[in-house]
């Protein structure tokens, strides 16, 4: 096991420094001179100037990535161009708001696909079963930016029961957000579930319990369900990386003051150390979480040799 | 014959087929059945409800919300298209060429997946938007470059199989040239998740276009986009919410329907794809 996190770890050097220097020559790709570009219309030649000192694009190219790289392992991401203030600091402040999200819409898609997976698997073909299939149809086709408004408009709206947008009335502020997120990921664990725990049921180690005495619903929820979770799992923590992209999408929808309102916001006003230290810190997120989820699922199933 | 029977005794694949054809009849058709054009003002009725003259109401601008879903079908199709079209053409000849000639091929192509697979497709292509600026085009260029990799995979598994099937080794045998061996016997073979992975490559390049859209990353106005549409309806919820709820369902409608083609496409030809699509 110490083996293979090493290894896993070794292997990850790569794929992050490939993805520092994605996201290093972002800059680089922008059309024609990027001081020219980022300055915007009607600057000065001394604005230019300005501009090409403080991302150092005034160095050669080998010398930008190498102090690009020194300041990343210093933690330095950059100061703003809008407010001057150190990218770092402003993305601390963000964080949270982003986790409260996805950990809020994970809440949200276990509440609804737990149930629901586990009657569509113990009840397959009836029409609870179909009504928990055609959720998930629709769940995995709805666009979130459709979705997130029409909640607004019946349960913020038409019903004043939560805010429209913002964070400020703490866990009311939350639920409609996290609804909006949490839809797809709920579609995508009742078809995990019922797939998952139907195929258990069909197992010889259920017959026998049953035969020999054990009830049905023990057979079911202490033998089978185990099982048929350890998949399930590790699906929930692949998701969980997705979910921090789907946020970009939902903090636009309900001006939610995190990571990704943040990246959008310094993509419009042309803030690009803004922008690269945002997209740094959600890459980077994403591959530790798959990384963690890899593990789990050695956790999760002792039959599971990581190798 | 037979698998076109098949075909259409799934379910899923029908309704999706119905769906699908409606979308690229009212692209191809909108100057035929768009009722207004899609650009013309009418300020002082702006934000109207839907009413007899405009079944689904006026804009923020006054203009009919009808013909803007109507014309939005073209600009999603257009951006679907032409990423599909790139990505696999891309993908597939980068995936052949890897899977056949292996060595160096392999290992550059691979890597280059593995580094765009670890990072977070939309993310991505909201970081090129950003740098290239937004617009139709870049849109496509963004959802490209993050497409191909999928084709690429399954093409490279794919070939790796039917390069040491006998039949390639009697066509190498009988003095066929690389090219000629993976156009004429390879790729044939791999053909059929190809089609699958485009169908719902073209559902995934119409959500993520409309996603681009709603963050003001991608068409801009006037062009009537779907997800831009969108956008401007967040901001008149609760005073107009047609302009939010009409180009919402629509790109449902388009999504769901390409997505149950593909659905239907898998369990129709064969079975065994879904493990190499998931």
């Amino acid at each position: 096991m110490t083996q293979y996190i090493i290894r896993r770890l070794l292997q990850m050097i790569p794929i992050t420094l490939g993805i520092l220097t994605l996201i290093f020559s972002l800059i680089h790709l922008i059309p024609g001179d990027p001081a020219v570009q980022i300055a915007g219309e009607g600057a000065r030649p001394q604005d230019i100037e300005n501009v090409r000192k403080a991302l150092g694009l005034d160095q050669p190219l080998w010398k930008q990535y190498v102090t690009y790289l020194k300041n990343l392992a210093k933690g330095d991401l950059g100061r703003s161009f809008r407010t001057g203030e150190s990218v770092a600091e402003e993305i601390k402040v963000r964080y949270p708001a982003t986790m409260q999200l996805a950990f809020g819409a994970m809440l949200v898609a276990l509440l609804v696909a737990f149930p629901l997976g586990v009657i569509s698997a113990i009840y397959r073909n009836s029409w609870i079963d179909n009504l928990a299939r055609f959720f998930a149809l629709i769940g995995v086709s709805m666009p979130s930016f459709w979705f997130g408004p029409l909640l607004i408009i019946a349960f913020a709206i038409n019903r004043e029961w939560f805010p429209v947008s913002g964070r400020e009335e703490g866990l009311r502020s939350l639920v409609l957000p996290s609804v909006t997120m949490g839809l797809a990921l709920a579609a995508i664990l009742t078809r995990m579930i019922r797939v998952s725990l139907a195929e258990e049921l069909n197992q010889l180690y259920v017959t026998t319990a049953i035969a020999k005495g054990v009830t049905r619903a023990k057979a079911i929820f202490s033998h089978a369900l185990k099982n048929a979770l350890i998949p399930v799992i590790t699906v929930l923590a692949l998701q969980f990386g997705s979910l921090l992209t789907g946020a970009i999408i939902t903090e636009q929808i309900f001006s939610w003051p995190g990571l990704g309102r943040l990246l959008i916001s310094s993509i419009t006003s042309r803030d690009y150390p803004q922008v690269q230290a945002s997209i740094l810190v959600i890459a980077l997120t994403y591959i530790m979480v798959n990384f963690i989820s890899d593990l789990l699922y050695g956790v999760a199933d002792p039959r599971i040799k990581l190798e | 014959m037979k698998t076109a029977k098949r075909l259409l005794r799934n379910f899923a694949f029908t309704s999706g087929l119905i769906l699908t054809v409606a979308l690229i009849l009212v692209a191809l058709a909108a100057p035929l059945i768009a009722p207004m054009d899609p650009f013309t003002q009418d300020t002082a009725r702006r934000l109207e409800a839907p009413s007899n003259d405009h079944p689904l109401g006026l804009d923020d601008l006054g203009r009919d919300v009808l013909s803007r879903v109507v014309w939005g079908a073209r600009v999603s199709l257009r951006v679907g298209f032409s990423v599909v079209i790139i990505a696999s053409l891309v993908g597939v000849t980068l995936g052949a060429m890897a899977g056949y000639f292996g060595g160096l091929m392999d290992l550059v192509v691979m890597r280059l997946c593995d580094i765009l697979l670890a990072f977070p497709g939309i993310l991505l292509a909201i970081a090129l938007v950003a740098v290239l600026g937004p617009s139709l085009n870049n849109v496509v260029l963004a959802l490209a470059t993050i497409g191909w990799v999928g084709y690429a995979r399954l093409v490279r598994g794919q070939v790796l199989k039917v390069r040491e099937m006998e039949y390639v080794t009697a066509a190498r045998a009988l003095g066929a040239r690389s090219p000629r061996v993976i156009i004429r016997h390879v790729l044939p073979n791999v053909i059929n998740p190809v089609i699958v992975m485009a169908t719902l490559g073209l559902a995934g390049a119409i959500l993520s276009e409309a996603a681009l859209s709603f963050l003001g990353l991608g068409v801009q106005p006037p062009t009537p986009s779907w997800g831009a549409m969108l956008t401007a309806g967040r901001r008149y919820l609760g005073l107009a919410n047609h302009l939010a709820i009409f180009p919402g369902a629509a790109i449902m409608l388009a999504v769901m329907g390409l997505n149950f083609l593909g659905d239907g496409l898998i369990d129709a030809l064969d079975p065994k794809y879904r493990k190499q699509l998931t």
